[in-house]
């Protein structure tokens, strides 16, 4: 009797929670389909006036394929910058004794209390300096250097469950230690990269506010700093959002949807443990 | 012979690398770090004595503790302050508390469990201000379906001025946190729980553990350091979080549902007085460094009394 209605229970709250958490994006989605002018009208399901004119607009009437290039470029390039870095220098914190460790582990850590949106207005002078406003490459390094600390602690727990004697093998075959990092020990590893590289990468897909200070023109936007400008000031083009917001949560849900099981697993590893 | 040779070789390299290795592994990151994270900390302090109007740059010039000042006679202030407490303290509650319940009932499979939680995790894979534009499309006065919901359902006899209504408002932009922020505890809670060793659940239950009493006397002693570690790295993050708040009211109506950290934006972005919100960022920075390490004494002296 306890039993099933503890079953009972467990069911319910998984299925209130599983309906609040999708309603949102349900709702978007019907949004981004309805005619234009019917946007501000009610319905709950797919209707028989749908229409796919939002989207066609995003890419008719709005240059939404290069704010996505532009997006992805960015997203991947720093994101695979982070992870060579964060590889460098979790190897070190792993793998070496030194004086200094733990003040180079504080380094790291005490980032994670600075507030990062206090670096948008020193970033925005120090890239005008170096003539690199307006760039994405400016962005990159920005996001890089942001992301650097949580991917080099996390990379180190990671590399620390990996036995030592491995690399110490690859040593005595000839491998140095840089060339022992990427090719033996970059492959075991590899999971817990996948793990940090989907972290880094949803990030920099969804980061807003340093790409609206450090980029201006229009052909480099990348596609949050876009999607703002379907807010008006009195006005907000809920279809064309919609339809946006339907196109961009695709490549970091299928990444998330691709490696949900193993996050939990690689978490476990990296932050318990690390 | 040849091969002796090598290694003695390889063994003197070895130890020559030793002291200088590690630091040469370590030098791009600390070089990133050192520009892009402690170099605009220190560029803030300079800039928070600086009266330092982006609009007005040719009357750059050091005005000592005015913007310090200006921040704390500001008459949003008081209410600020009192929405960053309510925002992180209502947000983590409710994140937590939902976040553990949801991590219990996943750790054991059912069919289908890891479709679910693919499901249920995608909030943390979407951009907080996108999602904040999202929830102010439900939350609409007129046009929003949540309204519309509640008043076909006969919950509510008019409409709720969920946006328009400053204490509505923060109402609404805290149920959106909380809708994007339990993921994160699922996650890690999930993860701390699969690291509970099997041999001591089974021990207690042998010992005549109910499901309850092996929660509470094995399970959260046992994840305890984590969850202290996650609760800290929450607060700080939420405090730190303006995404949401600044897609559904960018701190409207009349800056009353702004937090330190959407206001934050709005001085360097909007209103470009980048020496209040240096001020501003630079106070925010001290109050979480002080409470870090208050927090970190607190849960550690609780740890040694209990100890003894």
């Amino acid at each position: 009797m306890f039993k099933t209605l503890g079953k009972a229970t467990k069911f319910s709250v998984l299925a209130i929670w599983l309906v609040f958490t999708i309603f949102p994006l349900y709702w978007m989605f019907l949004t981004s389909i309805r005619p234009v002018r019917e946007v501000t009208k009610k319905f709950y399901y797919p209707h028989a006036n749908s229409t796919l004119d939002s989207y066609r607009t995003l890419f008719n009437q709005y240059a939404f394929g290069t704010y996505i290039k532009n997006s992805f470029i960015v997203s991947f390039a720093a994101s695979a910058f982070v992870i060579f870095i964060g590889m460098l220098g979790a190897y070190a914190l792993a793998r070496y004794k030194f004086k200094g460790k733990a003040q180079i582990m504080l380094v790291f850590l005490v980032t994670q209390m600075i507030p990062g949106l206090i670096a948008l207005a020193p970033l925005y002078l120090l890239l005008s300096k170096v003539h690199l406003l307006n760039t994405l490459i400016a962005l990159i390094f920005c996001y890089v250097g942001g992301m650097v600390p949580f991917a080099t602690i996390m990379l180190r727990g990671f590399l620390q469950r990996i036995p030592p004697e491995l690399d110490e093998a690859a040593l005595i075959d000839g491998c140095n230690r840089f060339t022992a990092l990427f090719r033996v020990v970059f492959p075991v590893a590899l999971p817990g990269i996948a793990a940090t590289f989907i972290f880094a990468f949803v990030q920099c897909w969804n980061e807003l506010f340093l790409a609206m200070v450090l980029i201006d023109s229009d052909a480099n936007k990348t596609f949050p700093v876009a999607e703002r400008s379907f807010v008006g000031a009195y006005y907000i083009e809920w279809g064309g959002l919609a339809a946006s917001v339907m196109i961009g949560i695709i490549p970091t849900v299928v990444m998330f949807g691709l490696m949900s099981k193993f996050m939990i697993s690689g978490l476990s590893a990296g932050i318990v443990k690390g | 012979m040849a091969a002796s040779v090598h290694k003695l070789v390889r063994k003197d390299g070895k130890k020559a690398q030793n002291i200088l290795a590690p630091l040469w592994f370590l030098l791009p990151a600390l070089i990133m770090v050192a520009i892009f994270i402690y170099y605009p900390v220190l560029a803030t302090a300079n800039m928070s004595f600086k009266n330092y109007k982006l609009f007005d740059q040719s009357n750059i010039f050091y005005n000592g503790f005015e913007n310090f000042r200006g921040i704390f006679k500001d008459l949003a202030f008081r209410r600020i302050l009192q929405n960053t407490v309510l925002w992180v303290t209502v947000s983590l509650f409710f994140q937590f508390f939902i976040g553990f319940g949801l991590a219990l009932y996943l750790k054991s499979k059912f069919k289908f469990s890891g479709l679910y939680q693919g499901i249920i995790f995608i909030p943390w894979a979407l951009s907080g201000f996108l999602m904040g534009l999202v929830w102010k499309w439900i939350f609409d006065d007129n046009l929003g379906v949540l309204n519309d919901l509640m008043l076909k359902l006969g919950l509510i006899e008019t409409p709720i001025p969920w946006l328009s209504n400053a204490n509505w408002a923060m109402a609404a932009v805290i149920i959106a946190n909380i809708w994007y922020g339990v993921t994160f505890f699922v996650i890690m809670i999930l993860a701390a729980l699969q690291g509970v060793p099997n041999e001591i659940l089974e021990a207690a239950e042998l010992d005549g553990c109910g499901k309850a009493k092996s929660l509470f006397l094995v399970i959260i002693p046992f994840i305890r350091p984590t969850l202290i570690l996650i609760i800290l790295l929450r607060i700080i993050w939420i405090t730190n979080f303006p995404d949401i708040i600044f897609g559904m009211t960018s701190g409207g109506p009349n800056q009353q549902t702004h937090i330190l950290s959407s206001w934050l934006v709005q001085k360097i972005t909007y209103d470009q007085d980048w020496g209040s919100g240096s001020a501003l960022g630079l106070m925010m920075l001290g109050v979480l460094f002080v409470f870090t390490i208050f927090y970190l004494l607190a849960t550690r002296l609780e740890k040694e009394s209990e100890g003894n």
